[in-house]
């Protein structure tokens, strides 16, 4: 291909999953069939155009169960999408539709399908129910499909690739990211998506560096230009010159080197020069994880979230469903603690509600207040927990508390489905640990409180940050103001671990901060017993622990306890993590 | 054969795209034509997109018609699958 050659250039994303890859680009293209419309002219060609029709429905059934039979395990909810997807493709409203369109208006399969899809929105768009009428998209995805077979373009699979690429795509949509699970695949960048997204978590899981987010990276990188993707800090460089390809792939073999080197001691005990032992547990999402927190010597699960089987599934997800979930994250972690949260989800995921816009969703009707708004759906969510505690060491933790009446009221229906369970003879732990998420800086305030309604705290430092601070960190105007290190937070931190010991609870931290090496020795300082990190971060975390004392860990955080600004205690971290660990260097931040 | 029978949907989540795709799968099962009313609209029970339209959350009545020669045993599996709540909890 006769193309200029670029000069090397940067483009920054959000680090979706942590590593570095260098590979050439594949460019997925996943644009719309452009559609040809016109008259059939004799009887002959209705026939044959009846017969092309469903001969592409035939083909689009064929790819969706292939493609349900590949599913991975841990994105088995998906199943349901594409098995509601292949009975759309034979549902009268869209086939016998269709085949009506094109013998009686005499038109070509592809306007025939078309006329089907707008007489199907026009139905819809009369519903009330905003989570029906929202279903029309599944009728789009569907006819798309049809469309690309009828026009002989195949739906690019993945799984046909011939050399290892880096992927680049618009995005990442749930069919391909069931596909990533390929050793062709070596990372992939993307126009939209978050480091929340499932796709991204998918890349998290299988262990492939992804930068998103990037707005129009489909636009700037042509197909197999060289390409660095750097996970931990969302660089993606096109085109890199020598000078960047030996630093980089110097830097991922320093990574990997330092990384092997860390994961081998990790089954050690987090334990302080001083004999002080920590729990390192890690954050999970997958009842898939749990394998990997014991590979990487975790001490438990300090935080399941438990959005996943709700986001995955069109409606609630079923007792039964939630109970085999969590039943095989409890017997695979005991005898150490899986520490379940209740949902933690804004009132626009769920589907009721979907049809109210708030002004402020991350003020609004989310987490523990959506769940007491909804009584049937959160006593689902605990019958399962509380059952699946009878299989191991099981934690139960209500989101977003404000204060007291909501841990009673939480507390009543815990008891209510207790009860239930009592009436039905089934089994679970009498005296099951129940705690709060402290994210909420009333909740802080009030901490000693609220410690004697129940039996730990966790520490979301993400969301208490952004609501101490009052900032949004994916607004850019106002990002540079989130600061962890901001000394209100860490008097917050400080606050909450003194009310915990003078009730006699457990505190743990489960924000990013506890997965920054440079936090641990201001947590642990603290008095912070507990750390809960990405599964990755556990081994480099343990080891920054074996290599301090508490005594010095206290004395450091007595010393910022003194600084008045964010920077300063900055400045002061980083030069005492030098003098502790020099070797971490840029690792620091891994 | 005609079989027709007046029902309450009780589950939480009324008829949303799992409990309707649910009906779709047991009509398969069955000869029998189905076909479900709600405000005098009357739609094609094995038309998964059909019985969305007719939108009917929990408290919903629907008026279930089936004909054939299984009719009657198709529906006596449907009843037992709306009185379960179909399998929600």
């Amino acid at each position: 291909m006769a193309h200029e050659k670029n000069t090397p250039k940067t483009v920054y994303g959000i680090p979706a999953s942590p590593g570095i890859v260098i590979g050439k680009a594949h460019v997925v293209d996943r644009s719309k069939v452009k559609v040809m419309y016109h008259y059939l002219i004799s009887d002959d060609l209705v026939d044959q155009e009846v017969a092309r029709f469903r001969e592409a429905v035939e083909k689009a059934k064929e790819q969706l169960t292939t493609l349900k039979d590949r599913l991975p395990d841990y994105v088995k909810d998906h199943a349901f999408i594409l098995e509601s997807h292949r009975m759309i493709l034979k549902d009268s409203m869209v086939y016998n539709a269709t085949i009506k369109h094109i013998t009686e208006d005499k038109i070509n399969a592809e306007w025939a399908l078309k006329k089907t899809l707008l007489d199907i929105k026009n139905v819809f768009q009369e519903i009330d129910d905003e989570y029906i009428s929202n279903r029309i998209s599944d009728v789009g995805n569907v006819v798309e499909r049809i469309l690309r077979n009828l026009s002989g373009k195949q739906q690019e699979s993945l799984l046909d690739l011939k050399e290892r690429v880096i992927i680049v795509a618009h995005d990442i949509s749930p069919e391909d990211a069931t596909e990533l699970n390929t050793s062709k695949v070596m990372g992939f960048v993307s126009n939209v998506g978050a480091k929340t997204s499932h796709t991204a978590i998918i890349a998290q899981a299988l262990g492939l560096p992804a930068v998103m987010g990037l707005g129009n990276i489909t636009d700037i990188v042509e197909e197999g230009c060289l390409l660095i993707v750097d996970g931990n800090t969302g660089e993606v460089v096109i085109q890199p010159d020598d000078d960047a390809i030996i630093y980089y792939h110097e830097r991922q073999i320093q990574r990997e080197r330092y990384r092997s080197s860390i994961i081998r001691t990790s089954y050690l005990p987090a334990k302080t020069l001083d004999g002080y032992e920590i729990a390192v547990m890690a954050n999970t999402e997958f009842a898939g994880e749990t394998e990997a927190v014991k590979e990487n010597g975790g001490a438990g699960i300090g935080l399941y979230r438990t959005e996943f089987l709700y986001l995955k599934s069109n409606g609630f997800p079923s007792e039964e469903e939630l109970f085999n979930d969590y039943k095989q994250v409890a017997e695979k972690i005991a005898p150490d603690p899986v520490i379940i949260r209740t949902l933690d989800l804004g009132g626009d995921k769920f589907l009721s509600y979907s049809n109210k816009k708030e002004a402020n969703p991350a003020l609004g009707l989310r987490a523990i207040r959506l769940s007491l708004k909804n009584p049937q759906v959160f006593k689902v969510q605990i019958r399962a927990i509380l059952r699946a505690s009878a299989y191991g060491n099981v934690w139960l933790m209500f989101p977003m508390i404000s204060g007291l009446s909501e841990i009673q009221a939480a507390n009543r229906i815990l008891t209510e489905v207790k009860k239930d369970l009592d009436d039905a003879g089934m089994d679970y732990k009498r005296d099951i640990r129940v705690g709060i998420m402290i994210e909420i800086p009333s909740a802080v305030a009030i901490a000693d409180i609220l410690a004697h309604q129940i039996d730990f705290f966790s520490i979301g430092t993400n969301d208490l940050i952004q609501y101490a601070l009052a900032v949004d960190r994916t607004n850019e105007d106002v990002a540079y103001l989130y600061k962890p290190f901001h000394p209100a937070i860490l008097r917050m931190i400080r606050q909450v671990i003194t009310a915990a010991d003078k009730a006699g609870i457990e505190v743990s931290l489960c924000g990013a901060m506890a997965g920054e090496p440079c936090c641990v020795p201001i947590l642990i300082g603290a008095g912070m017993k507990r750390l809960s990190v990405n599964i990755q971060s556990v081994p480099l975390i343990k080891k920054i622990i074996r290599s301090i004392s508490l005594k010095d860990a206290e004395s450091c955080f007595e010393d910022i306890m003194k600084l008045t600004t964010a920077n300063q205690v900055e400045a002061y971290i980083k030069a005492f993590m030098k003098d502790l660990l020099p070797e971490l260097g840029e690792n620091a931040f891994i | 054969m005609e079989t027709i029978k007046n029902f309450r949907i009780n589950n939480e989540l009324g008829i949303h795209a799992r409990t309707a795709a649910m009906i779709v799968e047991l009509a398969k099962k069955f000869n029998s034509k189905i076909y479900i009313k709600k405000n005098d609209e009357e739609v094609d029970g094995r038309s998964i997109l059909s019985i969305l339209t007719l939108s009917c959350p929990k408290g919903s009545e629907i008026q279930v018609r089936i004909v054939g020669d299984d009719s009657q045993e198709f529906m006596d599996a449907l009843t037992e699958l709306i009185e379960d709540g179909f399998g929600e909890d």
